[in-house]
């Protein structure tokens, strides 16, 4: 039987080669994936949400002894990431500019930037893990927080129990976050390899549009971690 | 038109029209499929599957508790029956159920879409579906797992030697799945409704599916993200909700029904989905107070964020606290009571027609009703400290997810199976299976509210320190067997039917829906022309406008 | 998205890069001054600024075609301020019992 039924559906005069067949034009095709990523990062926002009320909660409880373990951990590497971070959001919304006008070296120059940038994030937060290996504050059978003074209390010391949830948390939040960052590596990197064999037009640059959304909040969450990890009771 | 090939005879029946079940064969046709319906079976298949073992381990539960001895099984062994029949039939046959079944084949037909947004992830949905479900069966096979299914610290982090870790991953794998889906189901109602297809114009079982969808999206990485701190707490005994490290283990439970709350209107919502078309077509009458229905479906998804620490009355948490979220559960009930009296009302001087897909929905509106008016007695504090952990809740909880979800399931298998099939079901077999799960369901459930206003707890697999609780055990287990009669009934006539059943025609119910605009079994790509939507929803009084008043006026 | 605005966007891009590289040293400053029971607050504060601007500008919500992006957005929020608040809402009361 001849598939008389399906030529209303074949019609298209001009049919654009990155369009999906059940989209009906390419505008509701963006818009569709558009919103999915944005619905994706709610779902993230959720997930992040978690851990934040953890923290929030034992922060709550042991203020003293998380501003002890606040203390130990790096705050100019901590701050330097932030700062690579923001530099590499703006290489983002630049790399989307470049691709929605058309302009190929600078798209292909941030996105790599953004890569570098990435792993040089990841580099740090590698050398911060070291550290805290060395120092034996990494949670479990090794862990070790004695005689730690807490900050503005004279002569009292950190209970390293609660210590040792503050750096459970600490390692969780950013050991998540760096997962995140890698998955968005893998993302820029195909980005990257799109924008070199030419994929991406004015017309058609959704991946990089939706691809700069997630790096965007996964920085939005770092903007959040630093200032809650890093900078309990500084001025102390 | 030529044909060269001569027609040998009459064909007695026409040669078959091509649709989503014979446009290509094989395995990898299925397996790599990216079409919503032939995922939607998938899913049926795979969730029947699971059903069965979370009602294996019903069966053995209610089998131990014939006697008030533990003479069947060892506690240890019991824990872990009970726990595998709450995580698989929650986590692998309830939250998937309707909307990845049912959902995925409708709501792309209901809003006159060719497919869901993103038919690759809806695949992926399926697959990370089945990954989960395996490493649940290997945990299952290779040890079990005894915590409960809300596997409460600290035992789930310290002290049980059962294979937790696997069984949350497991979880956490099937927990994307749903993530996906719900996502695929938001997208694509916003944005892949038909021309003239407006929000007001919708099927309440798409409001329904879309209430559930954010309810999914926001609530599951809660848990998603519980689970990973329980593994890693176990790992490396982190102290997050250990209190002999400074935990809270109240924490975990905040954590754990922040989702699993939520989770339980996920498994109810589209039950009501379900119900509101049935009780539409089978009263030949537009819902009553629509507008209602549809906003309800959203009030549920978000006051159902609202009460979780009903589950915590007794844990430990702050009596004012305490008295806030009682307060808020009470309030979530206003939206369902909502629906309730909006389905009265539609069937008020509607033509009732009592095939089965009506019998399920009166089925869920007096059960769903029992169920949720339990739920209220739950809310109060004084009570709930009365029943907490006893048989009350278990039968509170049945009633809703069986009496209430899984009715309106069956229902919504019966009523669209037509469209999904392209065969009818036997209506006499189809009747008396309802009525033998209805039976079976209230002999099965109703002794459990006595027996846990009378103080039986739950969990227990012996209760001979009270052995005046057999009687109605022993009711229970008896309509438990007549309850598993009732559910295999459904599930060799479907199966018959595909074979042996009468052709269905595109609209064998005269239903509204642009699902009944389109053959039975739909083609591909769903419709043959894009419909555009120039009715109102629940049209039933123009469908039944006798024919001569559609022709064109004579002149007199 | 859509076609890009008739001006170049550079100048905003930069203005909020700047905005952010200033808001992280503000943190840092602020966080070695003694403001009593304020540290925290004002680092959520700037945190939350911070935020913002990239959601707003770099993420395209001030320019959103489509309010569903903030309802979005606004819902993701609110839930999530749901789990803290309400959660909160347990301990900070214990005390109390």
């Amino acid at each position: 039987m001849p598939d008389s039924t399906l030529v209303g559906l074949h019609h298209e005069e001009e049919h654009h080669p990155e369009l999906l067949h059940h989209f009906s034009d390419a505008e509701q095709q963006r818009d569709a994936s558009s919103l999915g990523m944005w619905v994706f990062l709610a779902t993230e926002l959720m997930f992040f949400g978690g851990m934040f009320c953890a923290y929030l909660i034992y922060r709550h409880w042991y203020f003293g002894d998380f501003g002890a373990a606040s203390k130990s951990i790096n705050m100019a590497m901590g701050a330097t990431n932030t700062a690579v971070l923001i530099c590499s959001s703006l290489t983002v919304v630049l790399a989307v500019w470049a691709a929605q006008t058309a302009r190929r070296g600078l798209l292909l120059i941030s996105l790599a930037v953004t890569i570098l940038l990435g792993l040089t994030f990841l580099g740090i937060k590698g050398v911060e893990y070291r550290d805290k290996f060395i120092e034996h504050h990494v949670p479990g059978p090794s862990f070790s927080f004695a005689h730690e003074p807490i900050p503005g209390r004279e002569g009292e010391y950190a209970n390293p129990q609660h210590a040792q949830i503050f750096f459970s948390l600490y390692f969780v939040m950013t050991g998540l976050h760096a997962l995140h960052m890698i998955i968005g590596l893998g993302i820029f990197t195909w980005l990257f390899c799109m924008a070199w064999k030419g994929r991406f037009t004015p017309e058609y640059n959704t991946p990089v549009e939706i691809g700069g959304l997630y790096w965007h909040f996964v920085d939005i969450v770092w903007i959040y971690l630093f200032p809650l990890l890093y900078l309990i009771d500084r001025h102390r | 038109m030529p044909n060269p090939i001569p027609q040998t005879a009459v064909p007695a029946v026409a040669a078959e029209r091509e649709n989503y079940l014979n446009t290509k064969y094989g395995v990898w046709s299925w397996l790599l499929t990216t079409d919503h319906k032939r995922i939607a079976l998938l899913y049926l298949i795979s969730i029947t599957f699971f059903f069965f073992i979370g009602g294996f381990f019903a069966l053995l539960i209610r089998l131990e508790l014939l006697t008030p001895a533990g003479d069947l099984v060892q506690a240890d062994t019991y824990n872990k029956l009970f726990t595998q029949h709450g995580m698989v039939m929650v986590f692998f046959f309830l939250i998937p159920s309707i909307p990845a079944v049912l959902g995925n084949f409708l709501v792309p037909l209901m809003i006159g879409a060719k497919d869901l947004a993103f038919p690759r992830i809806n695949l992926l949905s399926w697959y990370l579906y089945v990954i989960g479900g395996v490493m649940m069966l290997h945990t299952i096979l290779t040890g079990g797992v005894d915590t409960g299914w809300t596997f409460y610290a600290p035992y789930s982090t310290n002290f049980t030697n059962t294979k937790i870790v696997e069984a949350g991953l497991a979880i956490f794998v099937a927990g994307f799945s749903s993530i996906l889906t719900g996502l695929n189901f938001v997208v694509t109602i916003h944005r892949m409704r038909a021309p003239g297809m407006t929000w007001s114009r919708l099927p309440l079982f798409i409001w329904a599916h879309y209430a559930t969808s954010i309810i999914q999206l926001l609530g599951t990485p809660v848990v998603a993200v519980t689970i990973v701190l329980v593994a890693a707490e176990r790992a490396l005994h982190l102290g997050i909700f250990d209190p002999k490290l400074g935990g809270d283990p109240v924490l975990f439970q905040h954590l754990f029904w922040f989702y699993s709350h939520p989770a339980v209107y996920i498994m109810i919502l589209p039950s009501m989905g379900v119900v509101t078309e049935i009780i539409a077509c089978f009263s030949r009458k537009r819902i009553f107070g629509y507008h209602f229905v549809a906003f309800s479906s959203i009030a549920i998804a978000v006051f159902g964020f609202l009460v979780w620490a009903h589950h915590m009355f007794v844990a430990g948490i702050s009596v004012y606290a305490a008295l806030v979220f009682s307060f808020l559960s009470y309030a979530v009930a206003l939206p369902s009571a909502i629906k309730v009296f909006n389905w009265t009302a539609t069937l008020y001087k509607g033509s009732i027609h009592y095939d089965a897909p009506m019998l399920y929905a009166f089925g869920f509106l007096g059960l769903f009703t029992i169920g949720g008016l339990t739920g209220l007695f739950l809310s109060a504090l004084g009570l709930n400290v009365h029943v907490h952990d006893t048989y009350f809740v278990i039968a509170h909880f049945h009633y809703i997810m069986v009496g209430g979800a899984l009715m309106g399931y069956l229902g919504g298998m019966h009523f669209w199976w037509p469209k999904i099939s392209g065969k009818l079901y036997p209506e006499g077999w189809a009747r008396l299976a309802a009525l033998i799960v209805f039976i079976g369901f209230n002999l099965t459930f109703f002794p459990q509210f006595l027996l846990g206003y009378m103080g039986m707890p739950r969990r227990y697999y012996d209760y001979s320190h009270m052995p005046e609780f057999q009687v109605l055990n022993v009711l229970s287990t008896a309509g438990a067997t007549v309850l598993g009669v009732g559910y295999l009934l459904p599930m060799v006539y479907f199966l018959w039917s595909m074979r042996y059943g009468k052709p269905a025609s595109d609209n064998p119910w005269n239903a509204a829906g642009l699902e009944w605009k389109t053959e039975s079994p739909p083609p591909t790509f769903n419709f043959d022309e894009e419909p555009v939507v120039t009715w109102e929803a629940y049209n039933y009084d123009e469908l039944d406008a006798p024919p001569h008043s559609q022709e064109v006026p004579v002149a007199r | 998205m859509s076609a890009p605005s008739k001006s170049s966007p550079l100048p905003l891009y930069f203005a909020v890069f700047i905005a952010l590289l200033v808001g992280t040293g503000l943190t840092v400053f602020a966080a070695t001054l003694d403001l009593g029971p304020f540290n925290a607050p004002v680092a959520l504060l700037i945190a939350t600024i911070k935020a913002t601007l990239v959601a707003l500008f770099f993420m395209h919500v001030w320019h959103a075609s489509e309010k569903l992006t903030k309802l979005v957005v606004i819902a993701a929020i609110f839930f999530l301020m749901l789990l803290l608040g309400l959660t909160m809402s347990d301990y900070a009361t214990r005390p109390w019992s």
